[in-house]
């Protein structure tokens, strides 16, 4: 019986996705480029040194310094604001409480491109409505490399706030009033209440939101790819995945390019790997 | 402190819609408001210029359906299998279970954009076996996309099964309902929160979806999509951000429409994982 309930699934996924996933690790041990694509020739067998070649780039460890640094900080900034405004939520009126979701959703449901073509016209160096009021008119925001990467993060935030705030809204509105009213006649202060009662409860829903939180800002592509147009001057805001894509697709080596999916997908499962640690410390079962 | 909470919350709102508000005001904007050295929030003089250039000129309509035909594709097929998926790894115990539960998550982890090179190769080859799900077709994306919405969206259905008393399908048995009844007319319905949640989620991602239709897409323009499309409107010195605003206002329309659509079913389904 569960068998055919999973068949379905298991005949996308294996295709799909599982073999892809050992393709990737395949292809990161050849050298793998035009010749290869257009011209039928065989693959080189490399071993391992299209990551020798990696690892003594020293662009690469840029790349990777500047995506662990961007990924974290986006990871903060989005926690901070989204958990700060659910809280907030709770607390105010009902038409402030309906304008603010109502607007949440809007960037929640703004596609990525087009949340990143609209943030490039506000900081358009010309043309730009930000550059217009602060009267910074010809300053172009994409020339200094941290001044890109926190407009384009700023970017990130702005379209993944709503998730984390519309979770732990939802999530603490989903409360029962009765708990919450046993705390207070026990004499539980507002703080202890949110730090004894609120948080633990929804551990689970924190849980999903950090995690997704660090997938998607640590893989972030289409902003960067668009906003900075495919990793900024001379590459300066590069994140290693609009990397491995320039070096499959932009520069046809498809097995240094894999090479660099493959150390992306270990840095992300490991965390995955650290944080499944973690829940279990706090005794969550799967 | 309500008031300064209200303020607060209504100063962020402003905030947080603007962009969407410059992008719609933007598209109605005649192109010499637009290049004027002096923006205003408003337009006296709105235009639909630019949305005739994009449905017209640059085919934006082709590219809508074409968006259109892929997600929702994705949104029906990952729910009727995910939620097969998930009755199977809630309501039975079989060996292996919490591998396949473990792997679901561990997939989610799994950065897909690195999956465009082999999956570049491979689509390529099956498109030569299976004409209509290689490169440059629309069943190309349909088929990477759901692949990439499934353990997800497994993984957020299994709760929802779970919340569902075992009583109500056993008392459907005793009143003679088949296994297939149970399934589709009893525990489908009672999921819809769900199913709303998920399918909110596989429609974005295959909606947003830019590199794979960039990677996948190559020649065959006409099967295009929203996101790639909308980079033919970048020319390097003179964007034409009145056409670029209208395009990007016609692609956000729908989500927002899908999204207001399930609100409450949103909300309610992802509370639905609070610890009891």
């Amino acid at each position: 019986m569960p068998l055919w309930l999973l068949l379905p699934a298991l005949a996308v996924l294996i295709p799909l996705f599982a073999y892809p996933l050992y393709q990737l690790g395949l292809l990161s041990l050849f050298e793998y480029g035009q010749p290869q694509v257009s011209g039928g020739e065989p693959a080189v067998f490399l071993g391992t040194r299209n990551y020798g070649t990696l690892f003594s780039d020293e662009n690469f460890w840029t790349v990777l310094l500047q995506t662990v640094v961007f990924a974290f900080a986006c990871v903060v900034a989005t926690l901070a604001v989204g958990a700060f405004l659910a809280v907030l939520l709770t607390k105010i009126g009902r038409v402030p409480r309906f304008m603010l979701l109502l607007a949440a959703l809007c960037a929640w449901a703004a596609p990525a491109m087009t949340g990143s073509v609209v943030w490039m016209f506000l900081f358009d160096t010309n043309l730009g409505l930000v550059n217009e009021v602060l009267g910074t008119d010809g300053y172009n925001w994409l020339y200094d490399k941290h001044v890109g990467f926190a407009l384009v993060g700023a970017a990130v935030v702005w379209h993944s706030f709503p998730f984390v705030m519309i979770t732990l809204y939802a999530g603490i509105t989903a409360i029962p009033q009765s708990v919450l009213e046993a705390a207070s006649l026990d004499g539980a202060t507002a703080f202890t209440t949110f730090r004894r009662i609120i948080v633990p409860m929804l551990r689970p829903l924190i849980a999903i939101v950090v995690i997704q939180s660090v997938i998607w800002d640590f893989k972030v592509f289409t902003q960067i790819y668009v906003m900075t147009n495919g990793g900024g001057i001379a590459g300066q805001n590069l994140v290693l995945n609009v990397y491995a894509y320039q070096k499959a697709f932009a520069s046809s080596q498809y097995g240094l390019g894999s090479a660099i999916g493959v150390v992306m997908t270990v840095i992300l499962l490991g965390i995955t790997l650290l944080y499944l640690r973690a829940l279990r410390r706090t005794g969550e079962a799967l | 402190m309500r008031r300064v909470g209200n303020a607060v919350a209504v100063i962020v709102a402003v905030l947080t819609i603007f962009p969407i508000y410059w992008m719609v005001l933007s598209a109605f904007k005649p192109t010499g408001e637009i290049q004027s050295a002096n923006p205003r929030p408003w337009t006296l003089a709105p235009t639909l210029d630019h949305f005739r250039d994009a449905l017209g000129v640059s085919g934006f309509g082709r590219y809508f359906v074409n968006s259109a035909i892929v997600a929702l594709s994705v949104v029906l097929l990952a729910a009727v299998i995910s939620f097969l998926a998930a009755v199977a790894l809630t309501r039975f115990k079989f060996r292996g279970r919490t591998t396949m539960l473990v792997l679901f998550l561990i997939a989610q982890m799994v950065p897909v954009e690195a999956l465009s090179v082999p999956l570049f190769f491979q689509i390529r080859d099956l498109g030569r076996t299976v004409p209509g799900v290689g490169l440059n077709t629309l069943g190309s994306l349909i088929l990477v996309q759901l692949a990439f919405s499934l353990p997800f969206a497994i993984w957020m259905l299994r709760g929802f099964v779970a919340a569902v008393p075992v009583d109500i399908e056993e008392a459907a048995l005793i009143d003679g309902a088949s296994r297939f009844t149970i399934l589709w007319r009893i525990l489908f319905p009672l999921i819809a929160p769900g199913l709303a949640a998920t399918g909110v989620f596989s429609f974005i991602t295959a909606w947003n979806d830019f590199l794979f239709a960039k990677t996948f897409i190559i020649s065959a323009t006409e099967n295009q999509t929203l996101p790639a499309a909308l980079l033919v409107f970048f020319k390097p010195d003179e964007n034409d951000w009145g056409g670029i605003m209208a395009a990007s206002t016609l692609m956000t329309i729908p989500v927002l429409v899908f999204f207001i659509f399930v609100r409450r079913r949103l909300v309610s389904g992802l509370g639905g994982a609070v610890k009891d």
